[in-house]
């Protein structure tokens, strides 16, 4: 057994990007020892029980002499099972048991099991994308994740399911056809067919929908809050196909796909009030992706708003505002993308009843309280207020009002219209308008701005809620068809604000 | 105390008055337990120096009466100065008249707020506006509106600053920039209940707090139905806007009707509770209230509708009328509206609407309430 050097590539996942990582090894005489030096976390010292118990189990010799794994670069912390196999391979070929020319132009990744299987890995989206912007030829993933490897293209994907053939593969087998990327199920969405009466909350979704705005929807328990905003997802514009892959990359990371392949419905995530910070927007010793994360490109769904913690919220202003945001740990920040529409539920008052035929038992006390547990940074951000009424028993009879798929046609046309009139200005919908370029590029008729700053005069607007009412104009004009935001928009954009904007409700 | 009431001019309250207040609020502890024993408070705060400590001083009864003979007035005028608190005995001829009217009547009105705001306040007729602290949004825009179309007419809108109907009344008489008078149940250099600091403030700078505890005496139970007897004593009429059938509001029109003074409620709906207290008051004879002009009506007769600010623009669109109709009548929310067979789009633009020219207010839960109107 020849003193050889191995080197093997394969990715740790950082955050939610592939990060290129080579696999030292070296063999040579000594005291019988395995070392692993490169910032290993946990579960990648324990690789090397399960490194040796693969090899010696496959029926390969495990070297007793003395052995150096290095993971390098050595000043990045390392987390997860995925370098268990590219750590095997590089022994076997550091004591010559494998030859060297089957891994310089691939990458080799997933994790053992004690027999030398190959198990599902998370993350393999993200490998596979890292190994090819690497301008590496080839991946030999486990059999399991292989389809997901493929979605990448342009790299030659080699799905295997154990050590043995890994070995076989590299001293000159055929490789396995390479596995066509499945078709994607499709995901049935819920349908707004489902959904009877709510006239009023059915037109705030389409608005929402239409212009990216985010949407507080409020109302006693029981009147169809959460029916109603599960639903938003199927009126939004499909994927695009990198769209499509990053939210599979980022889902791949956090290991809660439903099936293999691309996902292609917008994610809708409604995280528990109880959830932390860190669980919202990210974080961890080694950096995970958050709900917000997890809902990028899709809905982020918001239960009872006033109960979330505070700090859960106020960590929901910079991804909200910039579409991403930073996780900083151990003098490391990392990004993960969060564009997604937020939509909030909350009941009108402590007990809930209010504006329900059921009397409301809140003092004015109460009420103050549950609104200033509601008011502060991330209303500023929500452009529609709707109350969603229990639906009547001849609702319930009648035909439902609308289905998704008619919606969706008129959002797709909405979305058009403000993509042509926002080419060039770093946005793609009037959600996403600041206060400039809503003033810059939206016409405005003389009618409705004589109402508009009539609201603001009689003190029921605020200065961030006339801009808030004027984006909302604009994408009702924009579903309507209509070049200028006139006074109807106006007016109905007015009635769809956030009541908390009127002043006081209750007296001072 | 003296026992006849002698009226002068004087600018300085008279030590005997202080002294009174004073021992008032050194036995406001025993006060309660007999207010919690029954004892009718009348009989009680009716009882002359002497005899008050006799019966209610119990073990300190010796301590109490040694510092009654060493009061320091002086003292007592100066912590009333260092809180910006005028303070009018009853010797003082800008004390309020109408308290003469009281058995009880306090020794000492403690004033917060400038004495021109407090002078504007007594210059006119009062008008109590009161009833339930968690009124509904039906109920809190009627006293808001009682409060502006009164205020807007030279009344002086009186009330206690307790939360719902109370600050309701203030703040709509505040919105006209009419003259207001809160009364509390502490001392009047307290915002009580603090979460009306702000509109303490207000009715300090444009009307005036008046209290019969002197500054640093925080309110006890009992305080509360004392303080409505003056609430009661300083108005010519009592309107009760929202009160279930235990109310303290119906202790306030009751010590009215006592008086002499008129006594009036808003009517409400009959299965509403907060409307108890309210409609069985109007069953017993007391005056309808459907608005301003009601209560008016009733103090001036029939010519003084006059006094009232005309509907603000009278030419309200006969869609928008119809649309302001169908809120008034109770279908007050957008799915409420839209069932009745109206589009969607034209309800919330019609709202909106209504909103802008000031005759709708939205509630909670999207409930919309008329804005009252004379």
């Amino acid at each position: 057994m020849p003193v050889v050097l191995a080197r093997v590539f394969t990715f740790a996942i950082d955050g939610i990007d592939p990060l290129p990582v080579s696999v030292e090894v070296d063999v040579r005489p000594g005291l019988p020892s395995f070392k692993l030096v490169g910032l290993a976390g946990t579960a990648v010292r324990e690789a090397r029980e399960r490194v040796q118990a693969a090899i010696q189990n496959s029926g390969f010799e495990f070297p007793s002499r003395r052995i150096t794994a290095n993971l390098a670069p050595a000043n990045v912390p390392k987390a997860g099972p995925g370098f268990d196999a590219a750590l095997a391979v590089a022994l076997l070929v550091a004591s010559g048991q494998c030859p060297a020319e089957g891994v310089r132009d691939r990458a080799v990744f997933g994790e053992l099991s004690l027999g030398g299987e190959l198990r599902h890995t998370r993350g393999v989206l993200a490998v596979a994308e890292g190994a090819r912007s690497a301008g590496l030829g080839g991946l030999i993933v486990p059999r399991a994740c292989a389809a997901e490897a493929a979605l990448v293209g342009e790299l030659d994907v080699v799905g295997l399911g154990d050590l043995r053939a890994v070995a076989k593969l590299l001293a000159g087998g055929a490789p396995p056809p390479v596995p066509e990327p499945p078709v994607p199920p499709a995901d049935a969405l819920p349908d707004l067919i489902d959904v009877r009466g709510h006239e009023l909350p059915l037109r705030a979704l389409e608005i929402a929908a239409a212009g990216g705005h985010n949407l507080l929807l409020e109302g006693a328990p029981g009147g169809g809050k959460t029916l109603l905003a599960r639903r938003l997802p199927s009126l939004l514009p499909p994927l695009t196909r990198e769209e499509a892959l990053e939210v599979t990359r980022i889902h791949s990371v956090a290991g809660i796909r439903r099936h293999e392949g691309l996902l292609t419905a917008r994610p809708f995530r409604a995280p528990h009030h109880t959830i932390s910070a860190s669980g919202l927007v990210g974080g961890g010793s080694m950096p995970a992706p958050g709900e917000a994360s997890l809902a990028h490109h899709g809905v982020l769904f918001l239960d009872e708003l006033s109960e979330f913690a505070r700090p859960s919220l106020e960590a929901l202003r910079q991804p909200i505002e910039d579409g991403h945001v930073s996780v900083v740990r151990s003098q490391r920040a990392l990004q993960f993308p969060t564009r997604f529409m937020l939509v909030a539920a909350t009941n009108p008052c402590p007990c809930g009843f209010a504006g329900s035929e059921r009397p409301c038992k809140c003092g004015e006390l109460e009420l103050a309280r549950h609104r200033r547990r509601l008011s502060g940074p991330l209303l500023d951000r929500i452009d529609l207020l709707v109350t969603v009424a229990r639906p009547s028993a001849a609702d319930l009879t009648r035909p439902p009002l609308a289905s998704s798929a008619v919606v969706r046609e008129r959002v797709l046309a909405a979305r058009e219209r403000q993509a042509h009139r926002l080419t060039g200005r770093g946005v793609r919908c009037n959600g996403q308008l600041d206060a400039a370029t809503l003033r810059d590029c939206v016409p405005v008729s003389a009618q409705a701005r004589t109402a508009l700053d009539r609201a603001y005069d009689r003190g029921g607007l605020s200065a961030r809620g006339y801009d808030r009412v004027l984006r909302v104009a604009c994408t009702i004009a924009d579903l309507a068809e209509r070049p200028v935001v006139d006074l109807d928009e106006v007016l109905h954009a007015l009635a769809l604000r956030q009541q908390h904007e009127s002043g006081d409700p209750v007296p001072a | 105390m003296s026992g006849a009431v002698e009226r002068s001019t004087r600018h300085t309250p008279c030590s005997a008055c202080l002294r009174r207040s004073w021992l008032v609020a050194r036995l406001a502890g025993s006060i309660e337990l007999a207010w919690i024993a029954r004892k009718p408070l009348p009989a009680v705060l009716s009882l002359a120096d002497a005899a008050l400590i006799a019966a209610l001083g119990g073990k300190e009864r010796g301590r109490i009466e040694h510092a009654y003979e060493r009061f320091d007035a002086g003292a007592a005028r100066a912590i009333c100065a260092e809180h910006g608190v005028l303070a009018l005995c009853r010797c003082d001829a800008r004390y309020p008249v109408r308290l003469h009217d009281l058995p009880d009547a306090p020794a000492v009105l403690y004033v917060r707020g400038e004495p021109a705001g407090f002078e504007r306040c007594m210059a006119c007729d009062g008008v109590a506006i009161v009833g339930a602290r968690r009124g509904s949004p039906y109920g809190l825009e009627q006293a808001r509106g009682l409060g502006r179309g009164l205020a807007a007419a030279g009344l002086t809108v009186v009330s206690g600053m307790a939360l719902g109907i109370d600050a309701a009344a203030h703040v709509g008489a505040l919105e006209v920039d009419g003259a207001t008078l809160a009364v509390l149940a502490c001392g009047p250099e307290r915002a009580y209940p603090a979460s009306k600091r702000d509109l303490h403030r207000r009715i300090v700078a444009r009307g005036a707090v008046v209290a019969e505890l002197p500054p640093g005496t925080r309110a006890r139970r009992w305080c509360f139905p004392a303080r409505n007897r003056l609430i009661a004593a300083l108005a010519r009429a009592t309107v009760v806007v929202e009160a279930d059938a235990r109310s303290g509001s119906l202790i306030t029109a009751t010590l009215a009707g006592d008086l002499g003074r008129e006594v009036a409620a808003v009517p409400g709906l009959v299965t509403a509770s907060l409307a108890r207290g309210t409609n069985a008051l109007i069953a017993d004879g007391a005056q309808l209230v459907r608005g301003p002009r009601d209560v008016l009506e009733l103090l001036f007769g029939v010519e003084a509708p006059a006094l009232l600010a005309a509907e603000p623009e009278p030419g309200l669109p006969a869609d928008l009328r119809a649309l302001l109709e169908h809120v008034g009548g109770g279908r007050d929310t957008v799915a409420a509206l839209t069932a009745g067979g109206l589009g969607v789009d034209a309800v919330l633009a019609g709202l909106a609407q209504l909103e802008l020219r000031g005759r709708v207010r939205r509630g909670a839960g999207g409930r919309y309430v008329p804005v009252v109107h004379g």
